[in-house]
Order: structure tokens, then C-alpha cells, then sequence
């Protein structure tokens, strides 16, 4: 019994998460037995169903997966972009390119994290990669 | 040898109310009309139904707020919630219940007054706390992100979603009973305003009232009704994420296996097929959806819904009430796609009515493409 839940000693996924983020780390869970990592963070792999995961920390490398611009008025904000991407480490996850317009975000753009912490939660955008 | 619950019940019943617009009424008001029309339809009376299906975006606890405002006692509820999928989803949970003798005539409906209410899309969903900080407008961000995704990887153009749209304009046109009706051009829907690239408002479903309402019954006790039953030859569902990021594959839906554990049930292929109702609350839902469920090979669902194809007349009677784009759509939609299959089953659908339509192929989609739910139903020849 106690074996098995001193895995789960400590604050939640979602908590560690948002805590790594506050100290400038962004970071996810990665499975002990099959090697892949996962977002949303979760207390188990939902690539092999192993409960053995470890937080590591990201590269903030990531290519545009898919994106849209939604249109908005100009008086309410002006157009935006969501987009989804895919890190070098595997996982996806929804966000928005930064610094271009929301028009000229392209599927297969190199980008790069960046964390904002202008709200109560911090949350990761993304900029295009400069090249190298 | 063929699956239990191949053709073990038919549809007996069905009925519309309040599409379009219900001025003054409330769901469950449009809900209940529906059930009048679709037990007149049936011969049957309210105190008759012991199983109640429902599913909801305003009552948290469905099944007991419809059979306390209907007055009845139902005997079996289920009230499983997957999005606009649900009602095609209940098609199998009650097919289970009257096998099982946990009920004999079975109720499946709907109800909703979105478009008098103000257009807001009513949800008691709950925020999905890593998408809310980008600000996605749900759910047509989710299909945009899809739709951009499916050009990418396919090709595919928004001529071609244009199409989707045109074709079903076309069929609404032969439906006195649809909401869109007037004429409408591929550059119509080309020039729309943009909402979420690549989508436009006219890629987009209706926002109206409406409600239906689906009876069944066993098929042994479905010969004694006034109308042809339409049997319920094999119903498969499936799901692969909730959240738009955790769809494996933004160009693929699990269609591929709602739709082959359907066809496995039905004992059918898709060119036994007569004629398909898909749920579209997008146009790229339809020519995913048409790929997934192995119509057309993946990547070419939009030449395949082009050069009139899936319209009156093409090679593929697809969505012949009109759809969600052109016809009806308050909220949840697959109660709607049911009812036309079996209007188009019995025959009498006037100048939209499928020749010999024997076999027809329904698929309800719910949340952001998340839940798939593919039911073949048939009629008596097909037993």
C-alpha cells in the first residue's frame, strides 16, 4: 500500500505544472517505462498506462501543427491567432504565436516557448524561431 | 452468424416540432411537441413509453427532468452525454434495453430554443483550463484548426468546403420543411465573412429551434404500426480524446471505427449504402467524415464532395433533408439526421426522396470531433 502511493506523494500534475512555470521552467511528466511524454499533465502515461513518471524539463522547441485566425473587430481587439504545435519532445498542446501576424502564422513554423506571466496563472506562448 | 442485436428493433415513430423557429417556447416544450407528432406518427400513447433516451444542454439530469415534465414513469433512462452524438448513440442503449426486456417502447428525444433564446449556445460544459488562456471560440476554433490541418496535409481547398455547403443548400431547396432555402453559390460561401480561418459564417451549421423525437420498439412488435419500421441493423460508437489537442490525428476522426464496428454489426458494406446523413456542423466534417467511414480513400473527400457528387442527382445522396448547414439545427443535431434516414426508409419525402432507398447510413458527431457514432438502419428487406 505504501509503495503505491508514494508515487503520488505531493501536489497534483496541474499544481507542479503551473509551478514550474512560475520558476521559469517549462516542464511535463515523462513515463518511466515507455520513454514518451504527455500533455495535459496527468499522474498516468496515456501513451502505455504506466503510473512511474518523472517531470522533465523542455527544450521549448516546437513546430506550428495547425492554426486559425479568428476574426474579431478591430474596437474588441483586432483579429488573433490560436494555434496548436507539437514539441520537439513529442507532446501538443493549444497556444499562439507571438510577434507576426495572427494571418502570417504557417503550419510547419519553427517556434520557440516563451513564458507569460501577465495573468494569476502563467500560461506558454510561442515566437517564431530565428534562424540559425 | 450475424450480432444479437442486428435488426432486434425498429424505429415505429418519428416526429419534428418547432424547427426553425419556436417563438415563446421552451425546450421542453419543443421536446414534448415532438413527442406528440412522433407517437401520432406511431399510433401510440405517452402512458405506452417505459424507456426514456434524452440528452441535454440546459437539465443537468435530462432523463428526470423530461419524464417529470412528460408525466411518465419510465421503467429504463439513460441519459449518456456525448454532444450532438448522443441521440444516434441512444439508437444502440435502447436496442440493448428492449433486447434485454428492460423496456418495451422505447422514447428518444430532443428539444431546444437556441436561435429565439439569442443564438447563445447553451453548455454546461466545463472550461478546459490549458485551452482558456489562448481564447478559442468554441466550437468552431476546434474545426477550423481540423479544416486547416486537412488542407495541409490533403490538398484540400476551400472551394471544396465550399461545395459541402452548395450541395447541401441544394437538397434544402427540395425540403419545403428546411430553414435555408434560398440560393446559394460556391462564391456565396467563399465570400463570407470570416470567422475562424479557414472557416466562414456559411461553413457553419444553422443556429435555429427545433426538436425530434424517435419511438422503438422490438421488431417482432414492429410490424403491427401504422408505418413501414425501419430497423436498426448496427450501431457503433467511439472516442479518442475531448480537447481538440489530443485528437491523435487532426485529419482523421474515429469515424474509422464507429463506422467499421457499425458496418461489422449491420452485416452491410458501404456500397450497400443508399443514402448517408451526417452530422455537419461544419463543411469539413462532411467530407472527413465521408473518408473515415471509407466512402472515398483518406485525402480525397474534397474532390469527392465536388462537381455536384453528394448533391440531387450526384453519385452519393448525402444529408437529403438539407443538414445542419441548411436545414435544421438547434444546438444537437442527431436526433434530426435519424428522423430524415427514416423518413427516406419509408419512402414519401416527396421531391428529395432517394429511389429505393433500402439501406441508410446515419453518423452523429459530438464535442470538437470527439465522439463518432455510426448506425446502419434498414428496411424490412434488408432483415
Amino acid at each position: 500500500m505504501t509503495s503505491s502511493t508514494d508515487k503520488f506523494a505531493g501536489p497534483g500534475p496541474d499544481q507542479v505544472y503551473y509551478e514550474h512555470l512560475r520558476n521559469g521552467n517549462f516542464s511535463l511528466p515523462k513515463c518511466k517505462d515507455c520513454g514518451e511524454l504527455h500533455f495535459f499533465p496527468r499522474v498516468v502515461c496515456p501513451h502505455c498506462g504506466s503510473f512511474e513518471l518523472e517531470w522533465v524539463g523542455l527544450s521549448g522547441n516546437a513546430e506550428v501543427y495547425s492554426t486559425t485566425v479568428i476574426r474579431r473587430k478591430p474596437e474588441r481587439g483586432g483579429n488573433y491567432n490560436v494555434c496548436l504545435v507539437t514539441l520537439e519532445e513529442g507532446p501538443r498542446l493549444m497556444s499562439r504565436v507571438e510577434g507576426i501576424d495572427a494571418e502570417d502564422v504557417k503550419i510547419g513554423a519553427k517556434v520557440s516557448v516563451q513564458i507569460n506571466n501577465e495573468s494569476d496563472e502563467p500560461f506558454v506562448v510561442f515566437t517564431p524561431t530565428k534562424e540559425a | 452468424m450475424s450480432h444479437e442485436l442486428r435488426g432486434s428493433s425498429a424505429i415505429v415513430g418519428v416526429g419534428l416540432a418547432g424547427c426553425g423557429e419556436a417563438h415563446g417556447r421552451m425546450p421542453l416544450d419543443i421536446l414534448s411537441e415532438a413527442t406528440h407528432n412522433a407517437l401520432d406518427d406511431a399510433g401510440l400513447k405517452l402512458s405506452d413509453i417505459d424507456g426514456l433516451f434524452t440528452g441535454s444542454s440546459y437539465h443537468f439530469m435530462p432523463t428526470l427532468s423530461t419524464a417529470e415534465y412528460l408525466g411518465i414513469k419510465p421503467k429504463f433512462s439513460d441519459g449518456s452525454m456525448v454532444g450532438g452524438s448522443s441521440f444516434v448513440a441512444h439508437t444502440l442503449n435502447a436496442a440493448m434495453a428492449i433486447k434485454n426486456g428492460l423496456c418495451e417502447v422505447a422514447l428518444i428525444c430532443y428539444g431546444s430554443n437556441q436561435r429565439t433564446a439569442g443564438g447563445k449556445l447553451a453548455t454546461m460544459s466545463e472550461q478546459q483550463i490549458y485551452e482558456a488562456p489562448y481564447k478559442p471560440r468554441y466550437p468552431i476554433s476546434s474545426y477550423a484548426l481540423a479544416a486547416a490541418r486537412h488542407m495541409h496535409q490533403y490538398g484540400t481547398t476551400r472551394e471544396n468546403l465550399a461545395d459541402v455547403a452548395v450541395a447541401a443548400r441544394q437538397w434544402a431547396k427540395l425540403n419545403p420543411e428546411a430553414f435555408a432555402r434560398g440560393d446559394l453559390s460556391r462564391e456565396d460561401v467563399m465570400n463570407a465573412r470570416m470567422v475562424s480561418d479557414p472557416l466562414s459564417l456559411l461553413d457553419c451549421c444553422l443556429v435555429t429551434d427545433g426538436g425530434g423525437a424517435v419511438i422503438m420498439v422490438s421488431s417482432e412488435r414492429a410490424k403491427d404500426f401504422p408505418n413501414k419500421p425501419v430497423h436498426v441493423l448496427g450501431t457503433g460508437t467511439a472516442h479518442w480524446h475531448r480537447q481538440i489537442t489530443q485528437m491523435p490525428d487532426l485529419a482523421t476522426t474515429a469515424a474509422v471505427d464507429s463506422g467499421k464496428r457499425a458496418f461489422e454489426m449491420a452485416g452491410v458494406t458501404k456500397n450497400d449504402v443508399d443514402v448517408v446523413e451526417l452530422y455537419d456542423a461544419f463543411t469539413i466534417n462532411t467530407i472527413m467524415f465521408l473518408e473515415d467511414l471509407g466512402f472515398c480513400a483518406k485525402g480525397e473527400g474534397g474532390a469527392f464532395v465536388s462537381n455536384g457528387n453528394i448533391a440531387p442527382g450526384g453519385i452519393l445522396p448525402v444529408n437529403t433533408n438539407g443538414g445542419g448547414l441548411s436545414c435544421v439545427h438547434p444546438g444537437m443535431y442527431g436526433i434530426f439526421i435519424l428522423i430524415e434516414a427514416v423518413r427516406q426508409l419509408r419512402g414519401g419525402c416527396g421531391d428529395r426522396q432517394v429511389k429505393d432507398a433500402e439501406i441508410a447510413l446515419v453518423h452523429g458527431n459530438g464535442g470538437v470531433l470527439s465522439s463518432q457514432v455510426t448506425t446502419i438502419l434498414g428496411t424490412e428487406a434488408t432483415l
